[in-house]
């Protein structure tokens, strides 16, 4: 109907504030998702069935549950019995929780795809199981996981807004404030478009370093 | 611990709209798959540009973000939507660009011959589709339609955001009416996850169906999403079913 440019203006010194919240949670999680993501995939590798067993049904459970769910279990159910954590802090810990158990998908593709002359060669040198892992196995893996990684980190980030639903003040959780207070609805197609802003460079510069990195 | 009343009134129900939602949205994501998924790989230039820029558009948005929009700001450029139907149109929209590559993918890879066959059986492009390349890429493409079916079920649960009952909206009214957070929240992932379950079994159950009508025999995996890679992301080469495929 009418779009007010003025609007858009008043919105904006609060839409950088959601754009950092938003990159902060981004980055944070994205920085649990690797790292926890590899402990998973490593786990799902162990020789014992007590370890194996646990962690493939817990990261299947997480993969197979919504996110939105899992942030209102972290945010109300957790505090009962364990820390309470303010809504951003939950929010990045169930983004990267919840994307840790993709990100330990990629790594397990990625060690699988590593040649098994390369594990014989490790035997055959006498390496020690760490060193097997750290100097042959991974060194290799890590380089066909990075382009499906950056997809997940795009993905991770169109997810973000659901932070919002928790109260954190994110791109989303701004906009709607705003939206809520001058009875507008500029800044949800603001926040919409700056999605896609910057997803798309994002994804196109995944797809450079794909073609770099894989072969 | 909530009281069987609320669980009847507003629990099963809301179990009922999950379901709902995920068919609407799954039926809409499925033609949108096909269309713009056919559209990309278009002689024409024009006809592929507008399908990228979907794809583009719609992969690059949040879905969340998306059904606020529909919900909020549609209204105001004179298009009022039931709730529901601004949560459904904006899941079917986003899943199915995401579907899109995957037809896109499936087709992509049957082998060149099977199409150049088909030229020089004089079939027209719409028969090579029907009867060449859409039986051989079909097998293909069920096991990444599971893991975006699932995306998709898990995605529902946004619908709860913009005042749709669904069971994630009871699960919350509970929690502002008892107070009784734990039992609930367990209960809501516990019932996500079966219904994850379900939809990966039936999948199972088509993808044997697919691919022994090409007579293949489906691969052994483990778990019950162990490919990813659903939502237009690309997995490292040798793990994407879609780009392989054998021969």
């Amino acid at each position: 109907m009418s779009w007010d440019w003025n609007v858009v203006d008043d919105f904006m010194p609060r839409f950088w504030d959601g754009v950092l919240v938003t990159l902060q949670a981004l980055a944070v999680g994205t920085l649990i998702a690797f790292a926890l993501g590899l402990v998973w995939a490593l786990a799902q590798r162990s020789g014992r069935v007590w370890v194996r067993w646990p962690v493939v049904a817990v990261t299947e459970f997480i993969r197979n549950t919504p996110l939105l769910v899992q942030l209102f279990f972290l945010f109300y159910v957790v505090p009962n019995f364990g820390p309470s954590m303010s809504p951003l802090t939950t929010g990045i810990v169930g983004l990267g929780l919840h994307y840790s158990t993709y990100t330990a998908e990629v790594y397990r593709a990625g060690i699988d795809g590593v040649p098994a002359g390369q594990w014989e060669a490790a035997t055959a040198l006498s390496l020690s199981k760490g060193r097997t892992w750290r100097v042959v196995i991974l060194p290799q893996a890590i380089r066909r996981v990075v382009p499906p990684l950056g997809n997940y980190v795009i993905a991770m980030l169109k997810d973000s807004p659901m932070i919002a639903t928790i109260g954190a003040f994110d791109m989303l959780g701004e906009a709607q404030t705003f939206s809520n207070e001058t009875f507008t609805t500029e800044a949800l197609t603001v926040v919409g478009v700056a999605f896609i802003v910057i997803a798309y460079p994002a994804s196109l510069l995944i797809r450079a370093l794909e073609r770099r990195l894989v072969r | 611990m909530m009281s069987s009343e609320f669980f009847t009134t507003w629990f099963l129900p809301g179990i009922w709209v999950t379901v709902q939602v995920t068919v609407y949205a799954a039926a809409l994501g499925a033609a949108i798959s096909f269309g713009i998924g056919l559209a990309r790989g278009s002689r024409y230039w024009i006809v592929r540009f507008v399908a990228g820029i979907y794809f583009e558009v719609f992969r690059g948005m949040s879905a969340l973000v998306l059904m606020f929009w529909m919900f909020f700001a549609l209204p105001l450029f004179g298009w009022q939507l039931v709730p529901m139907w601004a949560g459904v149109s904006a899941l079917g929209l986003t899943y199915g660009a995401y579907g899109s590559e995957i037809v896109r993918g499936s087709l992509a890879a049957v082998s060149p011959a099977q199409k150049e066959a088909g030229v020089a059986l004089n079939f027209t492009r719409l028969q090579r589709l029907r009867l060449i390349e859409l039986p051989q890429a079909w097998p293909e493409m069920v096991p990444p339609f599971n893991n975006l079916l699932i995306e998709l079920l898990k995605g529902t649960a946004l619908v709860s955001v913009i005042t749709v009952a669904d069971m994630t909206f009871a699960g919350n009214l509970v929690r502002l009416g008892t107070n009784e957070t734990t039992p609930v929240y367990t209960l809501l992932l516990v019932l996500y996850f079966v219904l994850a379950f379900l939809i990966t079994r039936g999948m199972r159950l088509l993808e044997r169906r697919a691919k022994a009508g090409v007579g293949q025999r489906p691969e052994k995996t483990g778990g019950s999403t162990r490919t990813s890679g659903a939502r237009g992301e690309r997995l490292p080469a040798g793990s994407q079913s879609a780009a392989g495929g054998t021969a």
